[in-house]
Formats: C-alpha cells, sequence, structure tokens
C-alpha cells in the first residue's frame, strides 16, 4: 500500500510529462502553420525562373577557344588601326557632331557656316558645290574638290566625331547608322566609294590619313571577317 | 574655243579650259557687275548662278560652266531677282557695294527656294557672302521685303 507522500510524488510526475507533451504539440502544430520564407520582391516565381530574372545571359555559355580568343583580339587590334583613319581630319572633318562640317588639321569648323541640309549637299546659295569642283584646285588653301562632294545626308549623318573606338565599331554594326545591310558592303564602301579614295589625294596642304588606303581598306577586312569584335573602350 | 551661255547669250571665247569662269566673264564677255574679292571661295562677291545654283565664279573653271545656263548679276531679270532688286534699292542696303551683287544673287536662290524665309533661313543661305561694310541688317530686312512682294 503506497504512503500519501509517494502518491504526491506520482502526482507530480505525472502533471510533469503532461506538460512536456503539450509542448511539444504545440511546438509541431506551430511549425506547420508557420509560413514558408520567400523573396521579397516576387514571391509567387520559382526559384529557378528568378534566376533568367536577374541574369540574362546564358548560364552556362559554351567558353570560347584559345583560337577564338586570339581571332577576337586580332579583330579588335584591326580596327584600333583602321580608328586612326576613321578619326583623322580627312575622314571626319564630314563626319562631324553637328550639321556643319569641319576644315582643315585641327577640324575646326566650315567657314561661311556652311549647313548639312536634308541631303547632305548644303542649303541655298551654300551648297558643297558651289565651292567645291570636280577636283582639287591649285593652291593653298583652296577647296579640296571631287564629283560627288558632300556629307552624309542628314537622315543618316554617320557622326564620327567624338565616338570611342568602342562607340564606333558598335554604331557601325548597326544598320540604322551606316545605311548598309551588312558589314560586307562597309568594305566595299571603304575601297571604293571615291570620297573615300579622295582622303589619300588632299588639296595642297593638308596631310593623309596615317596609313595607305591599301592598308586600311587591310584592317577593316580584318576587322570584319575576325568576327567584328568591338574594342574594350 | 568654248562656248558659253550667258545671261541667254552665247558666247565664243578662246582661252584655257581651267581658267576661272569670272576672269571669263569680265575679261573676255566684259560684264564687269560680278566683282573679284578673295579669289579663293570665301567670300561670294564673285557669286552668279550656273543653271539656277550660286556657284563661286572665281574658282569655277570654264570647262565646268560650258553647256550651262549661266545668270550674272546684269541678267538676274526673272521675277524674283526683280523683287529682290527693286528691295534692295527701297531699303539701301549698299554701303561701299562691292559685295552687293554677289549678296543679291544669294537672296534670289534662297528666295526661290524658300519664298518666305525665316531669319534662321537667311543666316543659313547668306553666311557665306562677307560685306566689309556690315550691311547685313538692312540685308536681312531686304530679303523679307522682297518675300513680302510677292
Amino acid at each position: 500500500m503506497k504512503s500519501g507522500r509517494q502518491v504526491h510524488v506520482q502526482g507530480i510526475k505525472r502533471s510533469l510529462l503532461l506538460l512536456i507533451a503539450l509542448i511539444f504539440f504545440i511546438s509541431v502544430a506551430y511549425q506547420q502553420i508557420k509560413p514558408e520564407p520567400q523573396a521579397p520582391s516576387s514571391p509567387s516565381v520559382p526559384q529557378k525562373e528568378m534566376a533568367y530574372a536577374f541574369d540574362s545571359k546564358p548560364s552556362n555559355p559554351k567558353p570560347k577557344t584559345k583560337a577564338e580568343l586570339q581571332r577576337e583580339k586580332e579583330s579588335r587590334e584591326a580596327f584600333m588601326v583602321a580608328y586612326t583613319v576613321f578619326m583623322h581630319p580627312r575622314c571626319m572633318n564630314c563626319h562631324p557632331n553637328g550639321d556643319t562640317p569641319l576644315q582643315g588639321e585641327d577640324s575646326h569648323l566650315h567657314t561661311q557656316g556652311v549647313t548639312r541640309g536634308p541631303d547632305g549637299k548644303g542649303l541655298y546659295a551654300l551648297k558643297c558645290k558651289n565651292c567645291h569642283q570636280d577636283n582639287n584646285i591649285a593652291g593653298l588653301n583652296m577647296p579640296p574638290g571631287q564629283p560627288n562632294w558632300q556629307m552624309p545626308p542628314a537622315h543618316l549623318k554617320m557622326i564620327f566625331q567624338d565616338k570611342s573606338p568602342r562607340q564606333l565599331a558598335l554604331h557601325f554594326k548597326e544598320s540604322k547608322f551606316t545605311g548598309f545591310k551588312n558589314l560586307e558592303q562597309m568594305i566595299e564602301h571603304v575601297e571604293k566609294e571615291p570620297l573615300v579614295l579622295s582622303c589619300w589625294h588632299p588639296a595642297q596642304g593638308l596631310t593623309t590619313p596615317p596609313i595607305s588606303h591599301d592598308e586600311f581598306v587591310a584592317k577593316v577586312k580584318e576587322w570584319i571577317e575576325k568576327g567584328a569584335a568591338i574594342p574594350v573602350n | 574655243m568654248a562656248t558659253l551661255t550667258v545671261n541667254d547669250k552665247n558666247y565664243d571665247v578662246t582661252v584655257s579650259p581651267d581658267t576661272p569662269l569670272l576672269w571669263v566673264i569680265r575679261e573676255n564677255i566684259g560684264l564687269t557687275g560680278t566683282k573679284f574679292g578673295c579669289g579663293m571661295a570665301q567670300c561670294g562677291a564673285c557669286t552668279v548662278h550656273m543653271n539656277g545654283e550660286a556657284v563661286r565664279s572665281c574658282v569655277t573653271p570654264l570647262s565646268r560652266a560650258e553647256g550651262k545656263k549661266i545668270v550674272t548679276i546684269e541678267g538676274l531679270s526673272d521675277e524674283v531677282g526683280k523683287r529682290v532688286q527693286q528691295a534692295w534699292i527701297d531699303e539701301e542696303v549698299p554701303q561701299c557695294g562691292y559685295c552687293q551683287s554677289g549678296q543679291i544673287m544669294a537672296a534670289a536662290v534662297l528666295l526661290r527656294t524658300t519664298p518666305n524665309p525665316t531669319d534662321t533661313d537667311i543666316d543659313n543661305g547668306m553666311s557665306g557672302n562677307i560685306c566689309r561694310c556690315g550691311t547685313y541688317q538692312r540685308i536681312r530686312k531686304a530679303i523679307h521685303k522682297a518675300a513680302q512682294a510677292k
């Protein structure tokens, strides 16, 4: 027969067990109803889709081979040589960052305030061919000449001035900048366009671009044929 | 020998094909209203019309002018040309007058293509014709007047 003290101790033990069991069940129940942590900006987007939303590049691009990387490097280097021609006054003076052409070795604004006009051939009494003849005129500071002397037209200004190599290379790959359907047409342009060729036959006292026309064409071809890589800067 | 059509008349001239049109007009044909200013297409005093365009005759070789219709200040007698000259008289534009034949020839081309020019149009069309007397404001006023007179 149990004593009164033993009965009292057993009651306390039972109460403690019940309390522990109760705490355990409450804890389990809370875990069941607690919401899962989610991304604050798009809670309904699955994890896989979220990865694409933050990174537009392919998740696992094919690594370039050593040969491909070398080709890209050579393409960029070829562009950098051709760029010295694009930015030379003989070339850039008719590709200004504005509607007035530039003149001379310092690329100052054309005297008389000549303006481009819709077709690139000037306006009113100040059309290019009113002064520029079919050939250069002998003598210092005389107007250079070429049968189709003009700037790029207003709808296709082809601005070179102030463009970095990277900016210019990116532009050359845009049809809306060049008007060419493809880069092969650009090769034809730099190879055969009389206005381009005239850069190597300037009027008296004016310099020619830093490399020959043949070298220039070769560099443009190399840039394009090796992938028209874009310079870093 | 070359044949030149100036102010609707044909002239046979025996000069080198690279002779500037200005010399032929003044020395061979005897029309001295067109002036020599700078001789390098900078000032506009020598402006004449060649097939309706305001060319600088001091740098235009005779070979380029052959077969074209040349009009000098003496022959500027179409409706626009008359309006311009009358406005020049009304506004008393010239001071020394040396550049004025070139100014009038340039203004006539501007008004043919832009009958009601704005000040910007006038700037774009006339800024290549230099006037040492500084008659620019009267030139502007006369062009507006000629436009309104049509």
